[in-house]
């Protein structure tokens, strides 16, 4: 065993915050961090591309697009020109679950950045007009032909998701949306959007680094105590467990040298019982070099040019993903065949303790590392909030890979990669006899 | 996401964040009843918070393995890079990717433990080991949890100096190699990238070939290209090993020492390569990529080295070009027109002068429209800029240096500059001062000697039969097409 990482690796995972909420119902949390004169900012949105509607896919994320296009007191270009200014770095996220603003800045900064992101939840819409719309539109549709139609296998997620969860379901559209419903986005859905969920009891603030309590205290009052409380949020679906009825095999041609194959399986969501187990097990499938689908495919018998797996964990439920790529003249069908046998060695002999130890070790190391800067604690304490219910996560996440058994990865093998799957292979443009069809369990 | 991270100048930074810092003012014990802030103008900021130099110890073993040792202990972790000051500007003739070949083997073997042991052993330790060439240096790099620290750099000593090269190993990751550079062919993007190099450099400069090899290359090279290579230049006397973290200087020396000490000095060649001459016209070349939504565009010529004394002019009239997201291309081409998600521009500054490139995707119906606007931009540059966009420029040049010093990963590649180009030991003191001198005639000086709207390489990557005609009817120069490489295209 491995004598020394594992308590030492505890001790130093500690992120303490200090949490409470304005009567308005804005959440903030408070997380201080003298190591370096800067501090970071990050601004959750309880919603995300899953609280959209048929026929405006995209919504969620061309919104965060609008988000930095000024509001009643910040003109066009000036929310990027006033940051820059002041040394200051800012990006934006959405995913499924929520949307993200983040400003990480050196300390003086701070209250500029409060200032910035309470005008865009305060008053926003006074300065709305279609040229905004029109113009991110247009460069959210760029981001999905460079993120997307643009890329070898590119459309390989949503083509999935899309067979994976039943319709209506809120990950069974990209995130990025389709470019028939970026295109019918009206000035009336942003407005409506807005006065949705773009209010404070529906925002949580989270600020890390170094700051003065008190007067960190006295900016967010001043700044965004005015912003009225909205309306309570609209009802979230609470979509059944997905179970898909049989095995299903896809097939999708694109612009590519090689085929590639996709399995996907439904599995458990994010910080639930089995969570931490299905990460361990994508660890030993095809983590390192000496995982059990590297090693062979990729490495021994170097019939693969990658092989990777992982469980890409959300809110509502979650993906477990194996991934490969044949070599020139290799069928994806062989490749197949192979990712079957290990799959079944493993549900029958289960894992070995170093298997268990490298991807517990990893995963501990990898949850230091996220403590290395203010904005990846800020982003942190927002993320475990709202995924996790508390800020005060950090350990426990970590101790989730560390109560992770042998019995457990062999166990949630069985549980999970037993059910029906998807199967898509992507094939060069012409050949789709190439398609996987059978050969996995 | 709103944007993808802008690439800045391909220099890195550096500098301290201890000693004084502003304090918010403490608050009265009887705060005063909730104000609210007047919206009308944005807050005034205190001053910003001070940069001092990092107490970097150098120490320099017996064998001339020079160290750089940074004490941080923010978190059980340490860093180490072994930089070695030859890259891929040292492959031999034909054979690009030797370098990078060279490190990628580090880990494939040594005379005690083979790739997979390597592997399973960092695993196990929670470490990241890692190797790899760019152009004026290899890295061999190591992550590890402190509590680790010792069978970690055991590890990586290992590596360092015992690799064995395995032939079965130079095999497989050969032919991993040509299965990538196949794959290339669907990357729109990596396309461009190599074409414009080989477009910029030809065949004589090794900046014209990719680090990773081409196909000929990747074919011709043999393991004894490699123990050559190796030989030559993975010498301590042409290495520097810099250290982070929570380490303590005298007994990390001690123990770098025992593990190093007895690494033997070497002659190292340096090799000298002509610059290619500079083009005499504005040539667009057109890469077909049938269907393609978006065409990739690379616009651009030879640039500087990083030995440029016109370093911080560069620095801020990049800035206010393509270098920021506010930055007149990406404001221009991004924020006002739509035509992309993003729009850049950078120096790439290396021993010799590496690229001047601005880029972007853009989506294939505005490609003329977005080449005209880029070339209004570089020209526009060549004028006297505004003061508010130079102090703009300025300002987040000199501010943002503490985000690029918070981790030991941070600090460690930050000193990297400092090594490989020899930077005078009041550099990161002086680096804020050397940006507030920077003038309006200093940045519109160095934008008319070093970009020259009537001699760029303009490289399209996308749909011909869609493009080409519209690209002809510009007039902008004459429209070639080339090949994927970036050669002519055969009859």
């Amino acid at each position: 065993m491995l004598n020394g990482t594992g308590p030492l690796a505890a001790q130093a995972i500690s992120l303490a915050s200090e949490k409470y909420t304005l009567p308005n119902g804005l959440e903030v949390i408070l997380h201080e961090d003298r190591s370096v004169p800067m501090v970071a900012v990050n601004m959750y949105y309880k919603v995300g591309s899953g609280d959209e509607k048929p026929g405006r896919t995209g919504f969620a994320h061309l919104f965060e697009h609008i988000m930095f296009m000024g509001s009643e007191h910040v003109q066009v270009g000036m929310f990027d020109q006033l940051l820059e200014a002041a040394g200051a770095d800012n990006n934006g996220s959405t995913n499924e679950d929520r949307t993200d603003y983040n400003i990480q800045m050196p300390s003086n900064a701070l209250p500029l950045a409060l200032w910035l992101d309470a005008d865009r939840l305060g008053w926003l819409l006074p300065t709305m007009d279609q040229a905004k719309l029109d113009l991110q539109r247009d460069v959210v549709k760029n981001e999905r032909r460079q993120g997307v139609d643009n890329v070898p296998y590119g459309r390989a997620f949503e083509t999935i998701a899309q067979a994976l969860y039943p319709s209506g379901h809120p990950y069974s559209w990209p995130v990025i949306g389709s470019m028939a419903d970026l295109s019918a986005a009206s000035l009336d859905d942003v407005k409506q959007f807005f006065r949705t969920y773009y209010v404070p009891n529906n925002a949580t603030l989270a600020i890390a680094g170094d700051f003065h309590r008190d007067s960190v205290r006295r900016w967010v009052e001043r700044n965004f105590s005015q912003i009225p409380r909205g309306p309570e949020m609209p009802a979230r679906p609470t979509p059944a467990p997905v179970i898909i009825a049989r095995d299903t095999f896809l097939v999708l041609e694109d612009r590519v040298q090689l085929p590639r194959v996709y399995w996907t399986w439904p599995s458990a969501p994010l910080f639930q019982a089995d969570d931490a187990a299905l990460d361990v097990l994508a660890y030993v499938l095809a983590g390192d070099k000496n995982s059990r689908l590297y090693k062979r495919l990729v490495y021994d018998m170097q019939l693969a040019q990658d092989v990777s797996a992982f469980q890409a964990s959300s809110r509502l439920t979650s993906q477990f993903f194996i991934i490969a790529t044949p070599k020139p003249g290799q069928s994806p069908t062989t490749i197949a065949g192979l990712v079957q046998e290990e799959l079944s060695r493993l549900m029958q002999d289960g894992v070995m303790p170093r298997e268990l130890e490298r991807a517990r070790n990893t995963f501990r190391a990898r949850k230091i590392d996220q403590l290395s800067s203010v904005q990846g604690k800020a982003s942190l304490l927002n993320y475990y909030n709202y995924f996790a219910g508390t800020p005060d996560y950090a350990r426990q996440d970590a101790e989730r890979y560390d109560r992770v058994t042998q019995a457990d990865v062999h166990r949630v093998a069985h549980t999970y990669l037993e059910k029906p799957k998807v199967v898509l292979t992507i094939v060069p443009a012409g050949q789709t006899a190439l398609k996987v069809t059978r050969g996995s369990r | 996401m709103k944007h993808v991270s802008l690439p800045l100048l391909a220099l890195v930074l550096a500098a301290c964040v201890s000693g004084p810092r502003t304090e918010a003012p403490a608050p009265s014990a009887a705060a005063p009843a909730p104000m609210v802030t007047d919206r009308r103008t944005a807050p005034v900021l205190g001053p910003p918070p001070s940069l001092q130099l990092p107490p970097i110890i150098r120490r320099e073993l017996s064998n001339g393995l020079k160290l750089l040792i940074v004490e941080h202990r923010e978190l059980p972790v340490a860093d180490f890079i072994l930089l070695v000051g030859t890259g891929g500007e040292g492959d031999p003739a034909g054979k690009a990717g030797v370098a990078t070949l060279t490190a990628s083997l580090l880990e494939e073997g040594t005379s005690t433990r083979n790739a997979l042991q390597i592997a399973d052993q960092s695993a196990f330790l929670g470490a990241q080991v890692g190797a790899t060439s760019a152009w004026d240096a290899s890295r061999v790099a190591l992550h590890t949890p402190t509590a680790q620290l010792d069978s970690a750099l055991a590890l990586f000593a290992d590596v360092v100096l015992r690799p064995s090269f395995p032939v079965t190993e130079i095999e497989r990751l050969r032919k991993e190699r040509l299965t990538s550079l196949l794959q290339v062919k669907d990357q729109p993007r990596a396309i461009a990238d190599r074409a414009y190099a080989s477009i910029l450099y030809g065949a004589g400069h090794p900046y014209g070939q990719p680090l990773s090899g081409t196909e000929s290359s990747t074919q011709a090279i043999v393991r004894t290209d490699i123990q050559q290579f190796y030989r030559m230049y993975y010498r301590p006397n042409n290495a520097t090993l810099i250290i982070v973290g929570d380490v303590r200087p005298d007994e990390i020396e001690r123990k770098v020492a025992s593990l190093f000490g007895s690494w033997e000095r070497g002659t190292v060649a340096r090799s000298e390569w002509k610059q290619p001459p500079p083009s005499s016209t504005t040539t667009i070349y057109l890469i077909d990529k049938p269907g393609a939504p978006q065409s990739s565009f690379r616009i651009g010529s030879v640039g500087v080295p990083r030995s440029t004394s016109d370093y911080f002019a560069l620095l801020v009239m990049n800035t206010i070009l393509g270098g920021s997201f506010t930055s007149r291309l990406n404001n221009n081409l991004r924020e006002t027109k739509g035509y992309t998600y993003g729009a850049r521009s950078r120096f790439d500054m290396r021993r010799s002068a590496g690229p001047f490139t601005a880029s972007a995707e853009i989506t294939a119906a505005k490609s003329d429209s977005a080449l005209i606007e880029f070339m209004k931009e570089l020209r526009a540059i060549q004028d006297t800029v505004p003061v508010t966009e130079l102090m703009k420029a300025k300002r987040l040049r000199q501010l943002e240096l503490p985000a690029s010093f918070e981790s030991t990963r941070d600090i460690a590649s930050q000193l990297i500059p400092i090594v490989l180009y020899d930077l005078p030991g009041d550099y990161y003191n002086s680096y804020v001062e050397q940006i507030e001198r920077v003038t309006q005639a200093d940045v519109q000086r160095a934008a008319r000697r070093y970009i020259d709207t009537s001699k760029l390489a303009v490289v399209i990557v996308g749909d011909r039969t869609a493009l080409e005609s519209a690209l002809k009817s510009l007039q902008m120069g004459t429209v070639e097409i080339r090949d994927i490489t970036g050669q002519p295209l055969r009859p």
